[in-house]
Parts: structure tokens; C-alpha cells; sequence
């Protein structure tokens, strides 16, 4: 356990750097204060914390939904326009609810941002078709919502996006309703696309042992008002499978994650 | 994520619920609704026997209360000139429907995009929506001069409020992080209403169509009351009217009927529609197996 080192790695130009970053609520609430966080090209960064700490709300400025009171958030390590020409472009999000438009098929919900893209419908579709394939949904591209498992409806909001590629895939409590078998197959699945793709992946959690397994840095947070309080590394190589969910090793980290997130909850 | 089949897929999720249920049909309806057809038909033909049989065995005279069959008979041998009748109804109707369904919408597109806008005019929609419409007929029918657009206006004034108000609630009832969604992949305005809040509001749409269906023949058929003999249009209301001078009592009873069979096939129309739009994805007309 260290403390977070305000410029993070050396030598590695930061993708998202976050500063000073506080937020208040119209209502008063102070749901952010002094946030410095640093996001690398390619990392799997886990945000945990007990509810109330802010990690929705930084999801939300990290992805201009929401604007921070004070302090700053910049993209260095990229130019944030991609080759649309549309700096939103660059963001997936995938919501605590899998948030499908329950009239539209399987295939048009995951269309949906290359369609507001005004993407041609040929190549949009076999893109579509691709990312589901790749999400495990092949055959069930003409299956509405509320056909779909909980399960599966939430392998259509993670295919809708990545479909445009993102540099960065913010998650805010993903898989939290899901029940437990299908959240480690969907942990696994989630896994291997990352790892195949190489977006960032920011994923807010307050399940320690959900960061542990998925994420190689995890940034604790604590709750009134929100901010960071430590940071945890989890240098266990990718893959990671079943062996590294049994290992003593994987144990071991998700006690210092217990610990780390206990003191943010008494902080 | 590997799996290369739907079945694998499937089996991972152990939520995962039978999609289809697929149940007997007769003549095209699936057997568990024939109660729900047969009860109603049944109920109907004893009422109608207990009628005829009471109107003969007491012998009233059909000026006062003609039977059933009477009423068919008197359909039958008046045709001719209450399917002219029911034209004219009909087409006033029809034509308010369409005019509520395009004001109503254009109205609630236009309000959901300013909010100013809402709040200036939709107080005066709610004004024309309480005022009986048959207190301001007449003041219509004098200041249009045609009776026909008066008696349309009429319709329209009662049937386009329930499309109105239901359209305004179903376009602001869009899943607020779908919202988020459309603005983080910077949709404009345009697109977020056709991709998102019209087909959001369909159903509300819907159940106000359904509601405005019946209200326009009603508006329609009011306003005709109103107009009374002033005019050249013979509508169904007017020939009830005539019949009543003329005491043509069974004329009037097969005025009604079509009246009420008009206003039910309407409804029934209007289901359809909503049904045929929403079956796959709504829950309020999703079947389900308990």
C-alpha cells in the first residue's frame, strides 16, 4: 500500500489527469473535494468505496455529464478528438442499469452511437454484429430487451460501448445487480475483451474483491464528502482466471483492500 | 467473452428465461381469451331475450319501447338513410381524430422543446379542455358560418386534449440515463427526439388515442345535437332527433345502436393499433405465463 504519488508512473504521459477536483451539488453537498487522479493509456483502474464517496459523480465529469465546481480535468496523453472529429467519442459508459431502449431490437440498441454518428447502417451493423459476437451475444441480434437475461442485457450495453472503439470505458457499479455466477463470468468476459482491445478501464465498485480480481490499481475512496483517501497496486499478471481467484495471493490483497477501504469508511 | 454459440450464452446467465410461449389457437385467438369473448355474448343474449320477451308478453307499443328485433327490422327496411347518417358521423369523427392526433403531437413536440412555450399555452388547452363543449357550440356554430367545420372544431376541441397531455408526459418519461447516454455521444436535439423520446412516448401516445377515439365520435355527435335541424348536414344525431319529433321510436333505438357499434369498433381499432405497435416490448402488452 502506498500513497498515491501525485504524478504517478514515470515517464508515461497521463490519458486523463484529474486536479484539485471538488463538486457541489446545488443542495449544498459537497460530493467531491480536492480529487488528483491520473488515468494511464491501457490500465484497468478500479474506483472503490462505500456509497456516497463520489464515484458516480467523478464518472460523471469524467465524461462531461457533469461539470466539477472547481479544479481541473485534462487529457494530455491523447488529443481528445478521435478520427470523428467528435471528442465524445472517446468514452464508453456503462451504466449501473443496462439502460437499453426496450423498443429497439438487440442489434439497434448497440447501433445507437455509430447511428447518432450518422454512421452508414451496413457498416454499423457489421460493426454491431462483430462487438456482440465478441460479447458473446451472437444469434440474438434481433432479441429485444426484455427477451434478454439480466445477464445478457448488460453484455448489450457493454457491446453498445465499445462498439465506437473508445479510448476510455468509464463502468459505474456494472455488474452490482447481478447475481454471483453471472458476475465472474461476466468479470471474465470483461477481462479478456480489455485485454484484447486495451481501452481504459475505470470501474467503480464497492465490492473489494470484484476490484482485486479485475483491476491492476485500485483508488479507495471515502465518503463526506467524496474523495481519495489510498491507493492499492495489484501487480498479479493477466490472464487472470479461476487460479488467481483461489490463490493466497489474491486473499492477501483483498484483506489490504479491506483494511484500506474499512479506514475509509472511519476516515 | 468466447462463447461462439447463443446456446453457451444463454447458459452462462443463469437468469436466462424462456423466451416464446406458445399457446393454442382457435379461429386465430389463443384459447385462454375465448372466456373472456364467450362470457360478454352470452350475457348480452339473455339481456336481449328478457327485452323481447317482455315487450311482447306486456304488449308495449313501440313508440314507447320497440323490442330487439323490432330495432334490427327498422335497421334494415331505414338503411339507406342512416348509413348516409352514419357517413356523415363517421367522417366528422374520423376528421377530428386526425386533426387532434396532428395538433396534440405537434403541440407536445413543440412544448417539450420550450419550456415557455409549455407554460403560455398549455394553460389554454386545459381552458378549451373544461369548458363543455356544448355550451361553446353554439357560439362556434354562429361564428364559422359552415356547418360541417363547426361541427368538426366541436369534435376536435374534446378530442385533442387526452393525445396532448398523454404525448407531453410520454415524451418526458424517456429513461433519464438514456438521456445522459444521447448527450455523451452528442446527439442533438433532433436526434434525440426521433431516436429516443418519440418512441419513449409511444405508448402514452397510445392510451391517449384510445381515449380520443371515443371522445371525438362523443364531440362529433354533441355537437350535431347542438346544431339541431340548422343546418344540412344529417348526421346520426340529427336523425335521432328527427325520429324523437316524429316519434319514430325504433329509428332512434337503430340510430343508437350504430352509435354505440361505431364508438366500440373505434375502441376495438385503437386497441389493435396499440397492440400490433407494442406487443414486442411493452410490458403493459407483454402476455406473460404465471
Amino acid at each position: 500500500m502506498t500513497e498515491a504519488p501525485p504524478q504517478g508512473r514515470a515517464g508515461q504521459r497521463p490519458l486523463v489527469s484529474i486536479r484539485k477536483l471538488s463538486k457541489k451539488f446545488s443542495n449544498g453537498t459537497l460530493a467531491l473535494r480536492d480529487v488528483d487522479l491520473d488515468l494511464f493509456p491501457g490500465e484497468f483502474v478500479s474506483l472503490l468505496g462505500p456509497s456516497g464517496c463520489g464515484k458516480s459523480t467523478l464518472l460523471r465529469i469524467i465524461s462531461d455529464l457533469s461539470q466539477p465546481s472547481a479544479g481541473t480535468i485534462e487529457w494530455p496523453g491523447a488529443d481528445r478528438a478521435d478520427a470523428y472529429g467528435k471528442a465524445e467519442h472517446s468514452l464508453g459508459f456503462v451504466f449501473q442499469e443496462p439502460t437499453l431502449m426496450p423498443w429497439a431490437q438487440t442489434l439497434d440498441n448497440v447501433t445507437l452511437p455509430l447511428r447518432l454518428r450518422r454512421m452508414a447502417t451496413s457498416e454499423a451493423n457489421a460493426r454491431a454484429e462483430a462487438m456482440l459476437a465478441l460479447v458473446g451475444l451472437k444469434g440474438f441480434e434481433k432479441a429485444y430487451p426484455r427477451e434478454l437475461s439480466g445477464g445478457m442485457k448488460m453484455r448489450v450495453s457493454i457491446a453498445r460501448a465499445l462498439v465506437t472503439e473508445p479510448k476510455v470505458l468509464l463502468m459505474d457499479e456494472p455488474f452490482a445487480a447481478l447475481d454471483e455466477i453471472t458476475r465472474h463470468k461476466l468479470n471474465d468476459d470483461l477481462l479478456a475483451v480489455w485485454e484484447r482491445n486495451r481501452f481504459t478501464a475505470v470501474f467503480v465498485t464497492h465490492s473489494v474483491f470484484e476490484s482485486v480480481y479485475l483491476s491492476q490499481r485500485i483508488v479507495v475512496m471515502a465518503a463526506r464528502p467524496g474523495r481519495v483517501m489510498s491507493e492499492l497496486q495489484v501487480d498479479a499478471p493477466f490472464p487472470r482466471d479461476n487460479l488467481f481467484r483461489t490463490s493466497a495471493e489474491y486473499a492477501h490483497l483483498c484483506r489490504l483492500g479491506s483494511e484500506a477501504l474499512k479506514a475509509a469508511i472511519e476516515a | 467473452m468466447s462463447e461462439p454459440n447463443p446456446a453457451s450464452a444463454r447458459g452462462t446467465d443463469q437468469d436466462a428465461t424462456p423466451v416464446f410461449a406458445v399457446e393454442e389457437r382457435i379461429l386465430g385467438i389463443p384459447k385462454s381469451r375465448w372466456p373472456g369473448i364467450i362470457a360478454p355474448l352470452v350475457m348480452g343474449a339473455i339481456f336481449l331475450g328478457l327485452w323481447e320477451g317482455i315487450v311482447r308478453y306486456r304488449g308495449i307499443p313501440a313508440y314507447i319501447l320497440p323490442g330487439p328485433m323490432e330495432i334490427l327490422k327498422t335497421l334494415g327496411t331505414d338503411w339507406p338513410t342512416l348509413s348516409g347518417a352514419l357517413w356523415v358521423t363517421l367522417r366528422i369523427t374520423f376528421a377530428a381524430l386526425i386533426a387532434a392526433v396532428s395538433v396534440g403531437v405537434s403541440l407536445a413536440i413543440l412544448f417539450t422543446q420550450s419550456k415557455w412555450l409549455e407554460r403560455s399555452l398549455l394553460p389554454y388547452a386545459v381552458i378549451l379542455q373544461v369548458t363543455p363543449v356544448v355550451a361553446i357550440a353554439p357560439l362556434i356554430i354562429i361564428w364559422v358560418g359552415d356547418v360541417n367545420l363547426s361541427l368538426l372544431i366541436c369534435a376536435w376541441l374534446v378530442a385533442f386534449f387526452p393525445i396532448l397531455s398523454n404525448t407531453i408526459l410520454g415524451l418526458n418519461s424517456a429513461d433519464h440515463n438514456l438521456v445522459a447516454l444521447f448527450q455523451l455521444y452528442g446527439a442533438n436535439r433532433w436526434q434525440t427526439m426521433r431516436y429516443l423520446r418519440l418512441p419513449a412516448s409511444l405508448p402514452y401516445f397510445l392510451g391517449g388515442l384510445k381515449i380520443s377515439g371515443g371522445l371525438a365520435l362523443i364531440g362529433a355527435v354533441v355537437a350535431e345535437f347542438v346544431a339541431g335541424t340548422g343546418g344540412s348536414a344529417s348526421g346520426l344525431a340529427y336523425r335521432i332527433l328527427e325520429s324523437g319529433y316524429q316519434l319514430k321510436i325504433p329509428r332512434m333505438f337503430a340510430a343508437l345502436l350504430m352509435i354505440s357499434v361505431s364508438g366500440i369498433a373505434i375502441f376495438l381499432a385503437t386497441s389493435y393499433i396499440s397492440h400490433r405497435l407494442l406487443h414486442r416490448w411493452h410490458e403493459s402488452a407483454v402476455r406473460r405465463e404465471s
